[in-house]
């Protein structure tokens, strides 16, 4: 059987179970988009700007667990998408990014709109492929599907000439495996290490669980929580593991951090075993790792061996899938430590955070009151997605977590995450209860894609805290050795309640401390999609 | 500490760029890199020259593992590694002075490789120790042009990684 390139790349998508991508569409690519147009399985989301692409793929990777796809074009289409790529890499997604280039034979001339992605990509995608023969799309479809989303999940980039799109192929095969010698990734833990790691839990008194995204990335939240309830080990998370363990939860500390929870980063210090699973130990998560090092003896359980003594070393490595490996130290049933006064005095902590009273202003709210107040009203299942600054710290210290997800960008700190990332979420489960928060800052880094919810009609949620400036750089600018906010305020921002009219889309805003409660029920109420803008003091800070 | 690591790769375009943009990016520093086909012509060998702390070494290590295209990574023992450098050095040489640069290069083990009437071109591979000492030795002729492979290293005895 004779076939295009462009239609072994359809056929590979469709081997692969894609059945939705995220793109832009360009010259280079139009030999691709045109077989897809004969594919209506595969359906096709239109964004603003290609950066968002990526992380609709990535909001839609992450709650399905499939590999996330965007399709671009060459040069600026490409470029674009980097710092969606990029967004993915630091977080782990599962994702492949399809771009068009310039015909093969005239790569490395400057042509119009050409540009080596694969070499600009290359230190943060997991691997890249340019093509040079149609022949090889099935093994290269095959493998990057593949590496994107085993071992540690990544992003995979194929960069396609159109002339290769274009180039037919006789006797096409697909491959039904895949073995790549280069790429084996680690599934089971050492048994030996196992054992020891379970003994080494059994003796401690005040034991810690760090949990991270690792632990979403290996579907492994449920051993997670079946360790710590087993062993009676109470638990801190990092950003990308906040969701793991609901905030009612006996064992649950909260997020660690420079931005984190008082009562996680007191267990932190106190702790005297740390068991890391599925996180990285970055800067922002455990400030001095050479003190933690010290203090305390550490399990480090990862499935990618360069974590282990990247940025803390651990006593003791565990590489492999994280499921795997909890599901093994569950199975050796090992005594639980004795750790009932650790737990006492740690609840103590726990409660003064659950506690703590919010200032009020006039004419404003507080982000974490309104927080508080939403986590109570959203569905137990609900996919909050969050932006990246005051309002993804306030969301990830106070909105309560139940039994959903919440999505941000963790690693690179990409604004703009949120609302793309949402879409991409509501497009994978439309029946899902999902919300955007965003600062007023961000939303404008991503506003464009209310086209994609006007156009779907899809039921998304947007709350908007407009506090006129760029909150957290605003609060450490207030800070030494700085000499006061500069550079940062919104000014010629526009009304967002105009902005979502014209988008038809209805609003909501929020400046009365009084009205939190009847207002986020309006909010979640109506039907179809709502922004809603709350009036947040420009001085608030994340720990007022 | 100088330390070498031996890398087995897919022969491929690209590859090398991988390698080296790895090292730019983790702030890893290359002393030198050699690279060149193996027996088995799908694959080639790097041998890189690093000059870090152990703790460095072992994350190269791993970030190199992490390369799909990289098939095995070893840092060979000093004590028991081959390594070898080929340098073509090439001197001002005249009659007064072809008799003396003749007599060190029969000491150090070099081969004369190109002559005319004002230089002498010499090429020696050895250890790089060994290839400084003859640089130097032939730096008082008047060096006109340096050119090293950087080290290749193999272990000795008939193992292999």
């Amino acid at each position: 059987m004779e076939m295009t390139g462009a239609e072994i790349l359809v056929q590979g998508l469709l081997r692969e179970n894609v059945e939705q991508l995220f793109g832009y569409a360009g010259a280079t690519i139009c030999p691709l988009m045109d077989a897809l147009k004969a594919t209506p399985q595969i359906r096709y989301t239109l964004v603003r700007t290609e950066q968002n692409a990526g992380h609709m793929a990535s909001g839609y990777a992450r709650v399905t667990g499939k590999v996330g796809v965007c399709l671009v074009t060459s040069g600026p289409g490409a470029t674009n998408l980097i710092t969606g790529i990029a967004t993915a890499y630091m977080d782990s997604i599962p994702m492949v990014a399809i771009t068009g280039q310039v015909p093969s034979g005239l790569l490395g001339r400057d042509i119009f709109q050409e540009v080596d992605i694969t070499t600009a990509v290359s230190p943060f995608t997991k691997h890249n492929y340019l093509v040079k023969d149609a022949a090889q799309l099935p093994q290269i479809l095959k493998e990057a599907f593949y590496i994107a989303s085993t071992g540690r999940p990544g992003p995979v980039l194929i960069d396609v000439p159109i002339d290769i799109q274009e180039q037919k192929v006789e006797d096409v095969k697909f491959p039904e495996e895949v073995e790549i010698r280069g790429y084996h990734p680690s599934i089971r833990g050492n048994e030996r290490q196992i054992r020891r790691v379970a003994e080494v839990i059994s003796k401690a008194h005040q034991p810690l669980i760090c949990a991270g995204g690792g632990v979403w990335l290996a579907h492994a939240r449920d051993e997670l929580l079946q360790l710590a309830e087993r062993y009676s080990i109470p638990l801190v998370k990092t950003m990308m593991g906040i969701s793991l363990m609901p905030t009612d939860h006996p064992l649950n500390m909260g997020m660690i951090g420079a931005h984190g929870n008082a009562c996680a980063n007191k267990a932190l210090v106190k702790a005297d075993l740390l068991i890391m699973v599925g996180c990285r130990a970055a800067d922002r998560t455990i400030l001095s790792p050479s003190e933690i090092q010290r203090r305390m003896a550490t399990i480090h359980i990862d499935v990618d061996p360069a974590e282990i003594g990247k940025n803390m070393d651990a006593a003791i490595p565990l590489v492999g899938d994280v499921k795997v490996i909890l599901r093994q130290l569950l199975e050796l049933d090992a005594p639980a430590p004795d750790s009932e006064d650790w737990r006492r005095q740690l609840k103590e902590y726990r409660q003064a955070e659950l506690t703590r009273t919010f200032p009020r202003r006039e004419g404003s709210v507080f982000p974490g009151t309104v927080l508080r107040e939403l986590g109570r009203q959203l569905r137990d299942d609900a996919a909050v997605c969050v932006d990246v600054g005051q309002n993804q710290i306030f969301t990830c210290k106070y909105l309560p977590q139940k039994k959903g997800r919440l999505l941000t960008s963790g690693g690179l700190g990409t604004m703009g995450y949120a609302v793309p990332a949402a879409i991409g979420v509501k497009i994978a489960q439309p029946e899902r209860q999902v919300v955007a928060i965003c600062g007023d800052g961000s939303f404008q880094m991503a506003m464009n894609e209310l086209a994609a919810v006007r156009c779907t009609g899809m039921d998304l949620k947007i709350l908007v805290f407009q506090n006129h400036t760029l909150g957290l750089v605003h609060q450490i600018q207030k800070t030494e050795p700085y000499h006061g906010p500069v550079g940062v305020d919104l000014d010629g921002s526009p009304d967002f309640t105009v902005i979502a009219a014209a988008y038809g889309i209805p609003s909501l805003v929020l400046d009365d401390e009084d009205r939190i409660s009847e207002t986020l029920e309006r909010f979640l109420g109506t039907e179809g999609s709502c922004i809603l803008i709350c009036e947040v003091h420009p001085d608030v800070g994340t720990n007022d | 500490m100088k330390q070498t690591i031996s890398v087995l790769v897919e022969n491929r375009a690209g590859v090398l760029n991988r390698i080296t943009s790895l090292f730019s990016r983790r702030a890893f520093n290359i002393d030198s890199l050699a690279v060149g086909v193996t027996d088995d012509p799908s694959l080639s060998r790097i041998t890189i020259i690093v000059d870090n702390g152990n703790s460095v070494v072992e994350q190269v290590e791993k970030q190199l593992n992490k390369l799909i295209e990289v098939i095995k990574v070893r840092t060979l023992d000093e004590s028991t590694l081959i390594g070898r450098e080929l340098m073509l050095i090439k001197v001002s040489a005249n009659k007064g002075s072809r008799e003396q640069i003749m007599t060190i290069c029969g000491i150090c083990g070099a081969k004369v490789a190109d002559i005319s009437p004002t230089s002498m071109t010499m090429e020696l591979s050895d250890t790089s120790d060994r290839v400084n000492t003859f640089e130097d030795m032939m730096r008082p002729f008047g060096i006109l042009e340096v050119a090293r492979t950087g080290i290749i290293a193999l272990q000795k005895g008939a193992g292999k990684i």
